[in-house]
């Protein structure tokens, strides 16, 4: 597999970075004011937070996944890049975990005066998005900004934000990309993306604009042409990237299966399983839900309005007068995994999952996407999976 | 014509059963919102605070403690017919706290065995919720409560809005606040899973497991929790000091091996073992 980039807006911008190189694109991007955020190591886990030089990147680390496990590790190759699935995803950028809408005063004469909340993001540079994020973002652009009510703060912060992409060269046991179709090469979307190439001839980045702004920035940084050897590594490693995959999804319409197996006999497996604690949701970077929150103060004369991340393994998230919709944990699994794979094609003409894993890692008890998706197909397969009361 | 007279405050009353004070504490804590505070309600009796001590009805009451002994029977009777809203602080009030231990042993022989005198001591066998005996408004959870919770409470009581304190798992809090996942990414035993939010995840953030202060949340798979506990180094006499602490009445009440028809939360009155 080729990897599919863009057309660089400005010609052929594809040149070769050295370390040093990284380091002045860092500064290029904090010089024209801009907040790079990008993965370095805290907490025991390559986590994404705001970089105040390329130092600070996790050169030498990598990570070790299976489900419900995560671990860094040293790398003798001292790449940065080769690592997938952290803990966080860019929604914690773009769709904060807790935003105020609205605040309220009532004045002296009893007249209320309602602030909408006019936030300021700063502009950003994502360093390090992964083909399969960049899909994510995209999926999250589609329904927070992409229908008729536009989200005025994912809209802010996504609007300026610049996107450096980094391709897939080390994907990790978790990693499902090739099955989505997001990754590992980087798809068109990006302000510039970047492949890391370690061998005898040293560490670099090959690099190439996909904007006119990032070919602007490529301009500016001490770089070289990029050379055969360099394209033809990075073409390689990551083509055999894509032949590394931890997992697959079963190679058939995940749509259908889905729609199909609503009273397959797996519910009642995972439930029992599952412990309902919303993790999955709240890693995936795809999941958007919120729910309000009104806080008001002990006068009762200052409202305001917050929104923050909610869950669908939530109790209150289908609580309506007499309980909860979703009361039991088989349900609830299944709106999730319904949600990813199926439904959100109705919703939003595209899947809900892109492959990064992340649900699997972060899963405390392991549960897997892939193997819940492939036990129902067998299940389908099987003749079991009842559907006689024709629901779709 | 007369000046209409200033509308009556709401009166709160703060009362103390079988507890150790921290939470009502929590409230002297508040000290941003205390002054304020005592402008919006009259404090009609609280006794932590002052030696000024109004006869009922109370709007807002708040609960600190579990029902311990034959005089609570009936005192929180009294405050409960007293009471337009009343509401438990705290693990003691919510699930028995940790004094409920003797629920599930022979509470004579800890009488013998903490008190010089025993003879002076009147306690009942168990030490029950405040739920167990009286209808309440809403339980705020804790071992001690959270000060944001608390005023969150007060607040919404003001304003007659429904008070924000979500049933939901410590999760969903640890996520929100990014810690990297304790049980995934080092292997350290965490009761998060199954523990109700409201401390805002506080000791995952500092590398520790959740203990389970707040009790178990609305949704508990404890079947799959167990496990979970021992693939990260729990032993089973470990698991059981972490499930037999604050809230051993509520996890009781929700323990796999134990073959009750109950729902997760449910007050049982403590069954010796
Ligand atoms: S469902 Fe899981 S694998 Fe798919 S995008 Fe979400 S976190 Fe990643
Ligand atoms: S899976 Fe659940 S939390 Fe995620 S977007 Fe769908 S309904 Fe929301
Ligand atoms: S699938 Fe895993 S992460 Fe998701 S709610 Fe269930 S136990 Fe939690
Ligand atoms: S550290 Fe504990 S509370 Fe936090 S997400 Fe993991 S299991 Fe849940």
């Amino acid at each position: 597999m080729a990897s599919a980039t863009a057309p660089p807006a400005a010609g052929d911008t594809a040149c070769v970075l050295d370390r040093d190189g990284m380091g002045a694109l860092v500064r290029e991007l904090r010089a024209r004011g801009r907040t790079v955020i990008g993965p370095t190591v805290r907490d025991d886990a390559i986590v994404l937070a705001k970089l105040e030089s390329a130092e600070e990147l996790p050169y030498g680390w990598g990570v070790e996944h299976e489900a419900g496990y995560y671990r860094v590790r040293r790398r003798p190759d001292g790449a940065a890049f080769a690592h997938s699935a952290g803990p966080q995803s860019w929604k914690s950028f773009l769709h904060p975990e807790r935003v105020r809408q609205w605040a309220a005063d009532r004045g002296p004469d009893g007249e209320m005066t309602v602030r909408p909340e006019r936030d300021e993001p700063p502009s950003f540079a994502f360093l390090g998005v992964r083909p399969c994020d960049l899909r994510a973002i995209q999926i999250q652009d589609r329904v927070m900004i992409g229908g008729p009510h536009r989200d005025a703060t994912y809209g802010a912060r996504r609007g300026g934000a610049f996107l450096i992409v980094v391709e897939c060269t080390e994907p990790g046991a978790t990693c499902f990309c090739v099955s989505m179709d997001t990754g590992p090469a980087a798809r068109p979307g990006y302000d510039l993306a970047l492949t890391e190439v370690v061998d005898e001839a040293g560490h670099r980045f090959l690099a190439r604009a996909g904007t006119d702004e990032g070919a602007e920035i490529l301009a500016a940084l001490p770089r070289r042409p990029a050379d055969d050897l360099t394209r033809t590594r990075a073409r390689e490693d990551v083509e055999a990237a894509a032949g590394r995959m931890g997992r697959t999804m079963p190679e058939v319409d995940l749509r259908a299966l889905l729609a199909g197996t609503l009273d397959a006999e797996r519910w009642n497996d995972v439930a029992a399983r599952c412990l309902t604690c919303g993790n999955c949701t709240m890693a995936c970077p795809t999941c958007f839900c919120t729910t309000t929150e009104d806080v008001t103060d002990l006068t009762g004369d200052h409202a305001e309005r917050w929104r923050r991340w909610e869950s669908c393994y939530d109790l209150d998230f289908t609580h309506l007068p007499g309980g909860s919709v979703r009361g039991s944990g088989r349900s609830r699994y299944r709106q999730w995994l319904t949600h990813k794979l199926g439904t959100w094609w109705d919703q939003f003409d595209s899947s809900g999952c892109v492959g990064c894993g992340r649900c699997i890692v972060w899963c405390p008890v392991g549960i897997d996407i892939t193997e819940e998706a492939h036990a129902l197909h067998q299940e389908s397969l099987d003749g079991q999976a009842g559907t006689e009361d024709g629901r779709p | 014509m007369a000046a209409p007279a200033a509308p009556a405050r709401p009166r709160l009353g703060v009362f103390k059963f079988a507890s150790c004070d921290g939470c009502q504490l929590t409230l002297l804590d508040c000290e941003d919102e205390l002054l304020p505070l005592s402008a919006e309600v009259e404090i009609a009796h609280f006794v932590e605070a002052s030696s000024d001590i109004q006869p009922g009805p109370y709007d807002l009451s708040l609960v600190e403690g579990s029902v311990s002994t034959p005089e609570h029977l009936e005192r929180i009777r009294r405050i409960r017919a007293e009471s337009r809203y009343l509401v438990t602080i705290g693990a003691c009030a919510t699930a028995g706290g940790v004094q409920a231990l003797r629920n599930y042993a022979d509470a004579e022989e800890f009488r013998a065995a903490v008190y010089a005198q025993p003879e002076y001591i009147e306690t009942l066998a168990t030490s029950t919720p405040i739920e167990a005996h009286v209808p309440v408004d809403l339980e705020l959870r804790g071992c001690p409560i959270d000060r944001g919770q608390l005023v969150e409470v007060i607040t919404a009581f003001l304003a007659d809005r429904r008070p924000d304190i979500p049933n939901h798992s410590v999760c969903f809090a640890c996520k929100r606040r990014g810690t990297p996942c304790l049980p995934v990414s080092r292997g350290i035993p965490c009761l998060g899973p199954a523990t109700h939010a409201g401390c805002g995840a506080l000791c995952p953030a500092y590398g520790r497991g959740c203990y389970g202060c707040f009790g178990p949340s609305g949704s508990t798979n404890m079947p799959a929790m167990i496990p979970l506990l021992r693939s990260d180094g729990m032993s089973d006499e470990d698991v059981l000091r972490l499930l037999h602490t604050f809230n051993v009445n509520d996890f009781t009440a929700i323990e796999p091996e134990r073959e009750h028809e109950v729902e997760p939360g449910t007050k049982l009155p403590g069954e010796p073992r």
